[in-house]
């Protein structure tokens, strides 16, 4: 067995309202931005999956993502592997990924 | 009739809606989600609250209790269910009522009261309700906005699937698409709305309009049981 690790992205679908997206819009005159727009806020899912091979361990997060993360009426997702050495909650290596502090 | 109330970690109008469930005349009983036994409910009730800490999605989590599978099965046997609130949110992700509840349009938890007209007073739930009559209840949801794709919005309502709307003075307070507040499967057996009956069960409180849901749920029940009993009154009915 191996492990695999995976991020799964979840998006609001095209024509969807999102209120969280147009908050964080509204929000940007007070950093003085003015040249951001079309702002949609989603949800990020990393996780490990223990399997013989790589298909496998991506057919179970996919259907994870198919019935768990997403609801397929209102949202689209995305899988993609993670290599580890660069995975935000990986070890504290340089990158560009961090939390900024 | 027995009324079960099911009790998912995050459940915090069980207690209420046992209550009013009693008010009504029923015999009321908490189910625990672990169990997947209905232990002999007629009605099954997902309460308000916040399953599961509403994490990922209002509702998603709980879908997948145990107690879940016992409830499509009493639900395809034509067994009633009644979601309110976080229940509703419930029922929607399990495919149990169609459509889904996004974050308030205002992006605010909404808690308020608001008026809802009935769209229909021939089904299990609203049968008791006087004709003309709109209900005041209050609701309380951060996740209630009703939203279906146009063409199967159109399929809902030519099966007049819509069964509440937010109506005025109050009017709707979450943005939700034609003002639905409530909608009903298509075996016409499960309800699932926003609104919280179990929380206008006595004036005392602001309304006793909710007792109409109730009363017309556990009422209904037993005129059907005395018909079964009784033949000839079936016929006559």
């Amino acid at each position: 067995m191996t492990s695999y690790r995976f991020a799964v992205s979840v998006m609001p679908k095209e024509g969807i309202l999102d209120p969280q997206g147009r908050a964080v819009e509204q929000s940007l005159p007070h950093l003085e931005i003015t040249s951001v727009r079309d702002v949609r806020v989603g949800r990020r899912v990393e996780l490990t999956v223990e399997a013989e091979a790589e298909p496998k361990a991506r057919a179970t997060v996919e259907r994870l993502a198919g019935e768990l993360f997403s609801n397929p009426l209102i949202e689209r997702w995305a899988v993609d592997p993670i290599d580890k050495a660069a995975a935000p909650d990986g070890p504290q290596e340089a990158g560009v990924a961090g939390d900024g502090r | 009739m027995r009324v079960g109330v099911v009790v998912f970690p995050g459940s915090n109008c069980d207690r209420d809606a046992l209550e009013a469930a009693r008010l009504s005349g029923a015999e009321a009983i908490p189910l625990w989600h672990e169990e997947p036994d209905l232990r002999g409910s007629e009605l099954v009730v997902l309460p308000g609250g916040f399953a599961y800490g509403d994490y990922l999605r209002a509702g998603v989590i709980a879908r997948f209790s145990p107690i879940m599978g016992a409830i499509r099965e009493h639900a395809a046997r034509g067994g009633l269910v009644l979601g309110i609130c976080n229940g509703f949110q419930v029922l929607a992700e399990a495919g149990l009522v169609p459509g889904a509840l996004l974050r308030n349009a205002t992006l605010r938890f909404e808690h308020r009261w608001v008026r809802l007209s009935v769209e229909r007073r021939d089904t299990p739930f609203t049968r008791a309700v006087p004709e003309g009559r709109t209900l005041r209840m209050p609701v309380a949801h951060g996740e209630g906005r009703y939203w279906l794709p146009e063409a199967d919005f159109d399929e809902l309502e030519a099966r007049r699937g819509v069964v509440f709307r937010y109506a005025p003075p109050e009017g709707n307070p979450n943005g939700s698409a034609r003002d639905v507040a409530g909608v009903i499967d298509a075996g016409g057996r499960v309800c699932g709305l926003m609104p919280h009956p179990e929380r206008a069960s006595e004036v005392l409180l602001g309304s006793d309009d909710g007792m109409l849901l109730f009363r017309s749920l556990i009422e209904g029940a037993a005129e059907t049981v005395a018909a079964e009993r009784d033949p000839i009154e079936v016929t006559s009915r």
